[in-house]
């Protein structure tokens, strides 16, 4: 049943909400839904028992994720709060990826972020989901296609709404069964690594799956407090490593179809172009060109073998409409943020006490704060393969929503669902690139092949195409004005931001400041764009971290204790950045040249806080030497892998902050590949400390958060050394040496 | 024409063009996928090989410049199990994605054969390869735990 309290707070969200937990929830799961997995994604000897576990008569449990791998760790952590509710054996614990079926939505991560933004609209929907929303489930039919990877919410909404209960609800299913065999209360039963016990006897739990199964699972079974975890905050190793070593995870670019032909694409340089005429005469003729595809936006050469295709693709000189915006450039942009600041089109977001009015009665300090464009640059350059064939599509892609990605590429052949398989595979990275409204590599591919009825095509972006043809982190700036009165306290915050969407909580500062006033203006480019790891938390943690230091300068105060007064009623936080102080030995010297930065930011439920140590070397420039970071997510459920992912978030965070940047010339992007858009490699990786701290607050995503502080807490550090402030990212736009304070 | 290849120890005459880029020819013309594309000039490092042991970019590398060389993928890095790298890539949980990491191993391995104590500014100055995912930290762990093992 659903309980009246789910009923609620899923009102919120109307006639949709509601179908999310009567059809795809776990709690609601029909005994019909068993079969249909069963049929789907059982092997022989195996039976679900629930909707992401399945036990076999051979012991083996295997936990189905409905998310994709993209590097995060989840198919272990996921597992791991699968296995410790359900007291399984991890050695007989298995993962797999949950096929993109209905069968297998994602209920639980619908229902975490309606739980999470309690009161929202269907129009404030968290940026990681507004994609495949208005592609896919602004229908009530539509809303359960959702298997969506991203905005670090496996662990605190799929793990923590899902994974744990359906162990638990498993678990108590094969207490049942060896309950009934045995003739007792379930009460009189108790489990322990992989068996049911009573009374000195047991059964294993692939003994009871069959009679296990024909119970309904509950939804809500008994939870483990944590005191009692044995898996759970264990860093257990990743099951997907040993396949990572050696060359055989297959990703979507590895894979092989009988008779597969290769397709390279030139897309309209400018967006929203359209293609005018291409002369294919000039390599239809060469040797392996199957065939030259029009598609609105784009040219395709299919061929035999990829570097034909790319090789005559790059040979072809395309006429393209440029839609109207051919002239725009990153000049023109920053024009057009700079006059939405000076206007009066704001919509207020919040405001405190006397908000902007108390600006007046202390010491102003004022600033304003720009980020650019920045593409995702995954490893793994977008592609897909297809075949369309007698009425029904097949297609293989790594995208961040199996099942998202097969609704989009129904939509796009005409078909229906029913018509169209998906083959999720693994991806060589995500960072929101690959998430569902960004899917431009699927449409393409999808059209490629139905060009061709009846073959095999995989279409690969160059790395070019790759580029240029993104959903860009978006360029935004802040205009920030704050007051200090007679003793170096912040008592007024105005923070007027533009936007190329809608307001962002993001923009809502931790700081106890009494008068706040945070607005903002829509600036509408062109450029398409969209979630980039951390998405807006990625500029805002920027901008408001820099400001804060600013103030602290300008109050005489050291960063740190500036910080501290303003976080008297925010314990965590304040705990973070002690402790991240502490193991930095922050306020030691450094010596010459050298100096501190700090920055605390909260997103996706998790408080991170860096210590960033640099060096501006004699003939300028900056060296990232050390950041020492402090990490509050509640806990963690497998602490290595928590690590690991704030390690590549402070790597991920430091290529944008010092080289990370699109431009705009003609309406087009500029940077085309590595040499000019250029991130970080093993000689400008700085050593890292991860501390991780467990606090009584609920599970915090952990792929994101590491991202939004390291920036701003670089930009403090070269502050301190230089007397220079960053207020326009990257890094090396602006020319560093040690100033003579 | 016919081009032929010596590959992890198997000989493969191929009917391809003398310019044709080896990283290609290894995928799909030989079927061996865990040499990966990233760039395509030879700036990342996903394709790495091995050319008579040295660590080379195969996205620019023309087939016809190494005919007659033993050339080496991730396939046939270790003729069984696995080697010390590998090894060390589980035991510090080096890959996220893993994406790179074919690219990385091969180049590790490479340099490690010639060099098997490298510090890190030898190993940051020999391994320009590049991981979106961060896992650089983990890469430095793994080579000073191999100093002098490999």
């Amino acid at each position: 049943m659903v309980s009246t309290r789910r009923m609620v707070l899923l009102g919120g969200l109307g006639t949709a909400g509601a179908l999310v937990v009567g059809s795809s929830a776990y709690v609601a799961w029909p005994r019909n839904t068993a079969a249909i997995a069963d049929a789907l994604a059982a092997k022989p000897g195996e039976r679900f028992i629930n909707n992401w576990i399945k036990i076999a008569a051979d012991d083996s449990v295997t936990v189905v994720v409905p998310h994709c791998d993209m590097g995060t760790g989840i198919f272990t952590a996921l597992p791991q709060m699968a296995a410790e509710e359900l007291d399984a054996d991890w050695s007989k614990v298995k993962v797999e990826a949950a096929p993109p079926d209905r069968a297998f939505a994602n209920g639980a991560l619908a229902e975490g972020f309606i739980l999470s933004t309690q009161g929202t609209s269907a129009d404030q929907l968290p940026a990681f989901l507004r994609g495949a929303v208005a592609n896919t489930f602004r229908t009530v039919a539509g809303f359960i296609d959702l298997q969506t990877t991203g905005g670090s919410s496996a662990v605190r909404f799929t793990g923590v709404l899902g994974m744990r209960i359906a162990g638990a609800a498993a678990r108590e299913m094969l207490v049942k069964a060896a309950a009934a065999r045995w003739g007792v209360d379930p009460s009189a039963c108790t489990t322990q690594s992989h068996r049911v016990f009573q009374a000195g006897r047991s059964f294993g739990y692939g003994e009871l799956v069959a009679e296990a199964a024909t119970y309904s699972p509950s939804s809500n079974p008994p939870l483990k407090p944590r005191s009692r975890y044995t898996l759970v905050g264990k860093s257990i190793p990743r099951l997907d490593i040993p396949r990572k070593v050696d060359g055989t995870t297959a990703y979507g670019l590895d894979v092989v179809r009988p008779g597969m032909l290769y397709a390279a694409i030139r897309i309209s340089p400018v967006f929203g172009g359209t293609l005018l005429s291409v002369d294919a005469g000039a390599v239809e003729r060469r040797r392996g060109i199957k065939k030259v595809v029009r598609l609105d936006d784009a040219v395709v050469v299919v061929a035999d073998r990829f570097w034909r295709a790319r090789d005559a693709v790059a040979a072809l000189d395309p006429r393209w409409d440029d839609g109207g915006n051919g002239a725009v450039t990153s000049a023109q942009i920053a024009a057009r943020h700079a006059a939405g600041l000076k206007g009066d089109d704001f919509r207020k977001d919040i405001g405190k006490g006397d908000g902007a009015d108390a600006l007046a009665r202390g010491r102003l300090i004022e600033a304003t704060y720009t980020v650019p464009y920045l593409s995702h640059a995954p490893m793994e350059p977008m592609n897909a393969t297809a075949v369309w064939k007698d009425g029904a599509l097949e297609v293989w892609s790594g995208t961040q929503d199996g099942l998202g990605a097969r609704a989009f590429c129904a939509k796009i052949a005409g078909l229906p669902m029913d018509k169209v398989t998906y083959h999720l595979l693994p991806m060589g990275g995500g960072f929101g690139r690959r998430l569902p409204g960004y899917f431009n590599f699927l449409e393409h591919a999808v059209k490629t092949a139905m060009a061709l009825p009846g073959l095999a095509v995989k279409l690969i972006y160059t790395r070019d195409q790759d580029m240029q043809h993104d959903y860009y982190r978006p360029n935004v700036t802040s205009h920030f004005r704050g007051a200090l009165d007679g003793e170096g306290r912040a008592i007024a915050w105005s923070n007027d931001y533009t936007t190329d969407d809608g307001a962002n909580g993001e923009a809502h500062i931790v700081y106890g400041i009494a008068n706040q006033r945070i607005r903002t203006v829509k600036v509408a480019t062109h450029i398409p764009t969209g979630p980039w790891r951390s998405v807006e938390a990625s500029w805002h943690g920027f901008f408001i971290e820099s400001f804060v230091d600013e103030m602290a300068h300008a109050a005489k105060t050291d960063p740190l204790a500036f910080r501290r007064a303003l976080l008297g009623d925010k314990p965590r936080h304040l705990a973070a950045l002690d402790l991240a102080a502490a193991k930095a030995g922050w306020g030691t010297p450094l010596g010459e040249g050298r100096g501190r930065g700090i920055a605390l930011f909260e997103s996706f439920q998790t408080i991170v806080a860096h210590v960033v140590e640099i060096t501006i070397p004699p003939g300028g420039g900056v060296k990232v030497d050390r950041v020492v970071t402090a990490v509050d997510a509640g806990m963690a459920v497998n602490p290595d892998g928590m690590k690991a992912q704030i390690e590549g978030a402070i790597i991920f965070g430091l290529s944008a902050a010092l080289n990370g940047e699109i431009t705009v010339a003609k309406g087009a992007v500029v940077q085309a590949n590595f040499p000019d858009y250029e991130v970080v490699r093993l000689a400008e990786c700085p050593r890292i400390e991860v501390h991780l701290m467990t606090s009584d607050a609920p599970l915090g995503g952990a792929g994101e958060p590491g991202v939004p502080p390291l920036a701003p807490a670089v930009a403090n550090a070269i502050f301190a050394v230089t007397g220079t402030r960053i207020r326009e990212l990257p890094i090396k736009n602006h020319a560093l040496t040690v100033a003579s304070r | 024409m016919t081009v032929r290849l010596k590959i992890n120890g198997t000989v493969h005459d191929l009917d391809v063009e003398d310019d044709a880029p080896l990283l290609w020819v290894i995928r799909d013309e030989v079927g061996l996928t865990g040499t990966k594309f990233g760039c395509g000039i030879a700036q990342c490092g996903a394709c790495t090989v091995h050319v008579d042991g040295n660590a080379q970019r195969s996205c620019v590398t023309p087939v016809s410049s190494v005919v007659g060389a033993e050339i080496t993928t991730i396939e046939g890095l270790s003729a069984n199990g696995l080697t010390p790298v590998q090894q060390a890539w589980i035991d510090h949980q080096v890959p996220q994605c893993g994406y790179c990491q074919s690219g990385m191993i091969m180049a590790v391995s490479a340099l490690l054969r010639t060099n098997p104590q490298p510090s890190d500014e030898e190993l940051a100055n020999a391994i320009t390869n590049i991981c979106r995912c961060g896992t650089y930290p983990r890469i430095r762990e793994a080579v000073r735990a191999l100093a002098g093992k490999v």
